[in-house]
């Protein structure tokens, strides 16, 4: 059937209309602040402690945004009649944003986990040369990483949880050891029954979480 | 002394409201426009959802330096907006919101020709403006204007003419006193047809060819700034008013409701006229624009000769009925 000539017209102003009657989509920003995903990338954040001044970040870097200034001091030998040692000291960490094009090279790339991503967006300046931020403010903006998402139910458990996990187990099995050893000298075997329904237990809470 | 109290009084009232409506149709046009595209439109100025918007635009007009190109024919150019606003204001004088005496400005017996003709200066405003700002784009957008405005003023006479027909009469309020329901469904093709023309004549979207803002940088007008500017636009909205006015005296019944009171007659009028601007809004939103071509054509192939038709129509139906 062919179509009713002008019906295309009616159906756009059917279009208009029903439009007008819902929601408007528009996010009303400065008052409502915007609902931003995990893993946005806002502005770079330092955890400071974390960072052994190993100049990865500065060296990847694509636009040589970071500047790393810092300086070796010695520290005294742990024990006596040891060697001494040296250490980086950071003196300045700073990331120059008007460079910086968030590839995220910087987070990627370092081994100490000392650099994250922020969402944090809303730090514009006037004059360009205040967009250098240095190390206090990147320390800052560290409070508002948040918390990495939780692992798939199901996941490889990470490897750090496993290795305390598998340290912790030998530990407490040293312990248990060394009781029952105790406990068999002693000749009263009762506190160790408690104890053996406890540790099966335990293992498998660690690696769920 | 109290002919001139009086007249003084009318000539006020009709003056706030052309200063008020047109500023109401352009903010319900700021918000209608916003939702039918799925935004907010203007929502700071003035606090509840921007209503003060226009009048901060108002605001920002004025501050505005006021520019006369070096080429210019100077007094021309300065008088255009002028010439583009008055005719509205002087229309509105003669438009009959409600039944009785003191529901309009001035009862003019040759009402419909009076209005048509002053509508008419308004295109003068325009031609003004694109020839006396000395440039190519001006004048091309001038000339455009006037041969749009040429095209459509005659179904726009035709069809008024028919209405005329019908009541054995060219009195504004005589139309409306001779208005009988069924002259809606008999009339309906020149209803359509006098709208059409009406918005062309506005240069509304969908036919703002001659201002064209992202293509001929708003043709006549591309020389003006600040309040020569506004007066402009204000003619535009005060031009919606007039229009929608006009449709409703015309054709729609005027102060004729369903419901029968004679004293809330201006009521009828107001609200026809608010949901027809709101039909100008809604068409604006919708429809892309014209094109030249396109645009001659629906006047001259389309509107014409429907309004003809409608002129027969109504001598048949007028013969018929005596």
């Amino acid at each position: 059937m062919a179509p009713i000539p002008g019906s295309g017209l009616a159906k756009g102003l059917a279009v208009t209309l029903r439009t007008m009657t819902k929601r408007t989509v528009t996010a009303q920003y400065p008052d409502v602040q915007p609902e931003l995903p995990p893993r946005s990338r806002g502005v770079i954040g330092l955890f400071e402690e974390n960072c052994t001044v190993c100049m990865l970040c500065a060296r990847e870097c694509p636009d040589w945004c970071i500047y790393i200034d810092s300086h070796k001091e010695t520290v005294p030998a742990a024990a006596p009649g040891g060697r001494e040692r040296s250490r980086n000291v950071l003196d300045r960490f700073a990331i120059d944003f008007a460079l910086c094009m968030y590839c995220g090279i910087c987070i990627e790339v370092c081994p100490f986990d000392a650099l994250f991503w922020s969402p944090e967006f809303e730090y514009a300046e006037t004059d360009i040369l205040e967009l250098t931020h240095e190390r206090d403010k990147l320390r800052d903006w560290m409070w508002t990483v948040p918390e990495p998402p939780a692992l798939d139910p199901g996941a490889e458990e990470p490897k750090e949880l496993a290795a305390a996990r598998k340290t912790a187990e030998k530990l407490k099995a040293q312990q248990q050891a060394e009781e029952a050893e105790q406990a068999e000298q002693a000749g009263t075997p009762q506190g160790q029954t408690d104890q053996q329904t406890q540790q099966p237990e335990e293992p498998g809470q660690e690696g769920q979480e | 002394m109290n002919d001139v109290l009086d007249v003084a009084l009318r000539l006020l009232i009709v003056f706030a409201v052309f200063m008020l409506v047109p500023l109401i149709v352009g903010q319900t046009e700021h918000k209608v426009m916003a939702h039918m595209q799925g935004r907010l439109g203007p929502m700071y100025a003035g606090g509840f959802h921007g209503w003060a918007q226009l009048a901060a635009d108002g605001v920002k007009f004025v501050q505005k330096e006021d520019i006369v190109p070096a080429e210019a024919d100077r007094r021309v150019f300065q008088l255009a907006p002028a010439v583009a606003l008055l005719p509205y204001l002087l229309v509105l004088v003669a438009i009959p919101i409600g039944p009785s005496e003191g529901a309009v400005g001035q009862v003019v017996d040759a009402g419909i020709f009076f209005v048509l003709a002053v509508m008419g200066i308004g295109v003068l405003g325009s031609l003004m403006a694109g020839w006396a700002s000395a440039n190519k784009f001006s004048l091309l957008g001038g000339l455009r204007t006037a041969a749009q405005l040429l095209a459509y003023e005659l179904p726009m006479l035709l069809a008024a003419a028919s209405v005329a027909m019908a009541a054995g009469t060219v009195s504004l309020p005589g139309i409306l006193n001779a208005f009988e329901w069924w002259w809606l469904p008999w009339q309906i093709v020149g209803a359509l047809v006098f709208f059409v023309a009406g918005l062309a004549e506005l240069q509304r979207p969908p036919f703002d060819m001659p201002v064209a803002d992202s293509e001929i940088i708003f043709g006549a007008y591309t020389e003006y700034t600040g309040l020569r500017f506004a007066l402009f636009l204000l003619a535009e909205y005060a031009g919606i008013v007039v229009l929608c006015g006009l449709t409703t005296v015309l054709f729609l019944g005027g102060w004729h409701g369903p419901l029968g009171a004679d004293g809330l007659g201006w009521v009828w009028t107001l609200l026809k006229t608010a949901v027809l601007a709101f039909v100008v809004i809604w068409l604006r939103v919708t429809y892309p624009r014209l094109r030249e071509d396109q645009l001659q054509k629906l006047a001259w192939t389309t509107l014409i000769p429907l309004a003809l038709a409608q002129i027969a129509l109504t001598g048949i139906v007028k013969v018929a009925i005596n």
